[in-house]
Order: structure tokens, then sequence, then C-alpha cells
């Protein structure tokens, strides 16, 4: 085998590793519990609570989009590692061995999408008991389910690993949930976006969570509820056409920032780092 | 292996680095000596290919560090100090996944990677094999490093800074594990250090850096000889005392008794110490601001 595809090989187990001792320590199990289960407990108390006179319950509309906005989330998981990883020295080691910054990433992708697809079950099997009126019965849900979340994934994982480069350190990294929270508020997850203002409507339809967000529903929901939806439309293309630049986007940036980034990765870099975060706690 | 010729570093207009010349040879244990702030972080993150140099040329087995490819990076190893990453792997599984990278890099003379069990072995870490890395003590981490550093069995190993802030019982484990790398495994050696007795300890040879500049180069001994130059006589003769310093301090002492005999008590040698050539070197170089690297 090439000394690339050993890489490659290598950090594909290096994510599977990562990925169980996320679910082997208490501070990750709480992690991956925390959300889901939140989620579950809002999905529950809204279950009755029917929207306007669509016929469908808040908890129903609720559920597939909570799927998209965890699915799009992938992006701050995989921004916020990487900031550490650096911090920590996680990448120096990976620059010092042959092809390791590949199979560091590679095992990366692995590890987040493994934790994301977790966590996605974890909110979504019990959620299907709380919730009445999905098409879970039909394999096309199924499959729909699968490529856009799949679709998600390319979009979001490489814009994550941007990111994650820019920022410097774990701190300013904290800066950057703000205006994710005010995204996902504006993104017709907890409530349909036809019910807001319509030019929170415009910014939201600029980010992925949105169209995730539209893409679970188009999977989950019985056809009837594409009323609720802007155009009333599943908007299948569109959702694709914005996606796909932000797949575009990544992919083109996340190279040449990646590079830049590890080219700049020293060993007194890292002890710096370290100073500052030890003087931080002291 | 490895040879500079002009190295400059500077960041703008502050000068790190001037005009450094280095050989090192194949099987050596170097040690570049030299106090804070000298530039002994700066040269050796620039001979490992993580900082890009202002000027001069460097050679590295055979390559330019900074343009080196995946294959070089293979052939060299790099020690670097842990913090906090992996915490959460366990101690072999981390040593084979960082193993794995090397696989096809094997040669006719040298296998890689290193064999995990043999490799824990050596640095002594078999009963920790399946801790986690963040349950380890300092002295246990930091052989962990070096074993993660050696996993490829590299041919020219770097070693920064390696036992600061280790106990003294760390740190002579830690030097015996220098020692058996060099000695059984004919690793070529770069380390640096600000500790004297370290390097006396370790290098076959010493380079001390202060300044930006190499002011010094040769074994402890010579070192010691070259720049101090001169050993301490000390004796008593009839009640009194008598000192006298002397760059060949055992004709001397034998000219003493030929001429006094048994008259001459309490004699003692102070041979000079590299010590003496360190300080020296170094406060000369701070004498002259002009020439002192900030």
């Amino acid at each position: 085998m090439s000394p690339l595809g050993t890489a490659l090989r290598a950090g594909w187990s290096r994510g599977l590793i990562e990925l169980r001792q996320s679910f082997t320590n208490g501070g990750d199990l709480f992690n991956h519990f925390f959300w889901p289960v939140l989620m579950l407990i809002v999905t529950f108390l809204m279950r009755d609570v029917s929207f306007g006179s669509s016929g469908f319950e808040l908890g129903t509309l609720m559920l597939p989009s909570v799927l998209g906005m965890n699915a799009a989330m992938a992006m701050i998981a995989m921004s916020h590692l990487l900031t550490a990883e650096r911090e920590d020295g996680t990448l120096l080691r990976a620059k010092a061995t042959p092809h390791g910054m590949a199979g560091y990433l590679v095992g990366k992708i692995v590890s987040v999408s493994g934790g994301l697809i977790a966590d996605l079950a974890i909110f979504l099997i019990p959620g299907l008991l709380i919730v009445p009126g999905l098409t879970i019965g039909s394999a096309e849900a199924w499959l729909t389910l699968a490529w856009v979340l799949a679709l998600g994934l390319v979009a979001t994982l490489p814009i994550g690993a941007v990111l994650g480069s820019v920022f410097t350190n774990a701190r300013a990294q904290g800066l950057l949930l703000l205006p994710v929270l005010g995204v996902i508020a504006i993104s017709g997850v907890f409530y349909p976006i036809t019910s807001l203002p319509e030019w929170t409507q415009w910014i939201a339809q600029l980010f992925p969570v949105y169209w995730l967000g539209l893409g679970m529903r188009s999977a989950l929901l019985p056809d009837s509820a594409v009323a609720v939806e802007i155009g009333e439309s599943w908007r299948q293309a569109e959702m694709i056409g914005v996606l796909g630049v932000w797949t575009v986007l990544g992919l083109v940036l996340a190279p040449i920032v990646l590079r830049r980034m590890a080219r700049r990765e020293s060993g007194s870099r890292v002890a710096e780092r370290r100073e500052r975060a030890l003087q931080r706690i002291g | 292996m490895l040879d500079v010729e002009g190295l400059r570093m500077s960041y703008g207009t502050n000068e790190v680095l001037r005009d450094v010349n280095l050989q090192v040879r194949q099987g050596e244990v170097l040690c570049l000596l030299g106090p804070n702030g000298a530039g002994k972080t700066t040269a050796l993150e620039i001979l490992e290919g993580f900082r890009t140099r202002s000027a001069g040329r460097v050679e590295v087995l055979g390559a330019d560090p900074a343009h080196g490819d995946e294959r070089w990076r293979a052939r060299v190893g790099v020690v670097l100090q842990s913090w906090r990453d992996h915490g959460n792997w366990r101690v072999r599984e981390l040593l084979a996944q960082l193993g794995a990278y090397y696989t096809c890099y094997s040669t006719e003379e040298i296998e890689r990677p290193w064999d995990i069990g043999e490799l824990i072995a050596a640095v002594g870490l078999t009963a920790q094999a399946e801790h986690r890395v963040r349950t380890l003590s300092g002295g246990q981490r930091r052989r962990l490093d070096v074993a993660v550093g050696i996993v490829g069995r590299p041919e020219l190993l770097f070693l920064d800074e390696p036992t600061a802030g280790l106990d003294p019982v760390a740190r002579r484990e830690f030097h015996d594990l220098v020692d058996q790398l060099a000695g059984e495994q004919h690793t070529t050696i770069l380390l640096t250090t600000h500790d004297l007795h370290e390097a006396q300890k370790l290098a076959d040879r010493i380079v001390i850096l202060t300044g930006g500049r190499i002011v010094a180069d040769g074994t402890a001994r010579e070192l010691a000889q070259r720049i101090a130059g001169e050993d301490e006589v000390r004796w008593s003769q009839g009640g009194e005392r008598f000192v006298k310093s002397t760059p060949e301090s055992t004709r001397f002492v034998h000219e003493l008794f030929q001429r006094h005999g048994e008259a001459i008590a309490d004699l003692e040698v102070r041979r000079a110490s590299l010590e003496d050539t360190y300080l020296s070197l170094v406060r000369t170089t701070a004498a002259e601001p002009a020439e002192a690297a900030r």
C-alpha cells in the first residue's frame, strides 16, 4: 500500500478509536446525551401543541428540524476540536509524522460524523415514540434522510475545519457560538420559519441550518406538511444548490487554510499556548 | 548527516541567529547548550523543518528541511513535550496508531516502525502500557514523548529541553534512556539544554550557543581546556597555603614535589571545569550589548 494509503487507513482507525473513547468517558458521554435528552424533553412538551390550522403538532414539525440542526452543528464540533487540538499539540504530533496531517483529518471526519450519527440516533429513536405522524414506514423517507445527512456533512465539515484553523484559541472559538445560536433561532427549527418576519427568513436561507432542517422535514413529514414551508415546496433543488455552494467553498478554502495553519505549528508555539493557558488557570 | 552553513534567522529587526555553522556526524550525540533566549529552540525548529529560516544553507539527511518531503519526515524523529494531547488514549494504542504511518518506510537496514511491545519496554513503560496517557506521571509522560519520537526508528532525533521540569529521579531515568538510544540504536541525537551537567553527561560534543552565535564547539574536556584553560593547584607548605593556576597541572605538581618533597601537604588539583568555560563565554557575550541578542 502507498504511504498515503497507509496514512488514510491509520486515520480511519484513529477516528474509530476516538469515537469509542467518546463513549467510554464521563465528560464525553454527558455531551452525547445532554442535548438529545434536552431536545427530547422539548419535543415531548410540544407533542400536543398544534400549529395554527395546519393540522400538525409543533412536536412533529420540530423533530425533523432538530435532526437537521444537529447535522449542521457538526461544523461547530469540527471547528472546536481543531482549535482545541492545535492548542494542546495533537496537531503538531500529526505534523511530525509522515502524512500525519492527512491521517489526522480523516480521523476527525470519521469521529465527528460517527459521533453525529450516534447523537442523531439517540434523539431520533425515542423521539419516534413520542411524536405521531412521521412517515417512518417508507424506505424513501430513510433514503432521503440519508442523502440529506451526507450532503449536510460534506457541506459543513470542511467549513468547520476552516473555522477551526482561523481561531487561534479555544476561548475565541467560544465567541463563534453566539452568531450560531442567532442563526438557529431564525432557521425555523423550533417554530416554522414562515411565521417569522421576511427579512430573517432571507438571512436564515443563507445558512445550512435552515436547509438541513427543510431536508429532514421533507424526508420525515407527510406531503401535506409542505403547506407551512416557504413557497409551499420542499425546494430540494434549491437545497442542493445552497449546500453545494457551501461544499465548494469549504473544499476550496479548507486545504489552503489548513496548510497555512499546519505550516505555522512548532514546538515553541505549542509551548507558548501552554504558558498562556496555565496562566489563565493559575 | 547534518550540515548548516551561515544560518541566519531574524524576526523583523530582531536577529535571533547570526551566521551559525554546524556539522553533525552519524551516531553522534550533540548538545546545543546555551542560556535561555540564546536561539536554541529556533535553531532546532529550523532543523526539524518546522520553521523557515531567513538565510543560509541547511541540509539534514541530505535534504533541505524547509522542503523535506514525507519520506524525509519518516527518517527524522522529533520529541515534543506533551501537555494534555491524547489524554484519553492508552499508551500502547497511541504508539500503535502513530507507528502505523511508518510501515511503508522500512529499508533493508531499518525496519519501521519499532515493535510496539519492545518500544514500550525500552522506555520502561511496560507496566503502564494499558494506562491512559493523562494518568501518567511527569517522568512517565516524558518517556512516552520519547517513545513517540522514536516509534519510526529515526536516523536523527531532535530533543528540545527534554528534562525541563523533571525531578532528579525522572531526569536520571531520562539520561539513561538517551544513553541507551545512542549506544544500542546508534541514533544520531541533537538535543538542547541550558543545564551544563546534562550536556556534560549526555553529549559526545557540545556546541555553546549564546546571543545567536556559536561561541564554542568541542567535547566537554576540550572546551574546558581551550577556553578557561587553567587548572587550579592548591597546597600548603610549612603551615602556609598556596594557590596557583596553570594549564599543565600534572607537570607543575611533579616539579613541586621534586623541589620540596615531603614538605608539601594538603595537595588539591581542580581541573578547569566546563562550568568555568561556560560562564566565562556567556559573560563575554553579555558584556557586548551590541553583539548580544535580545
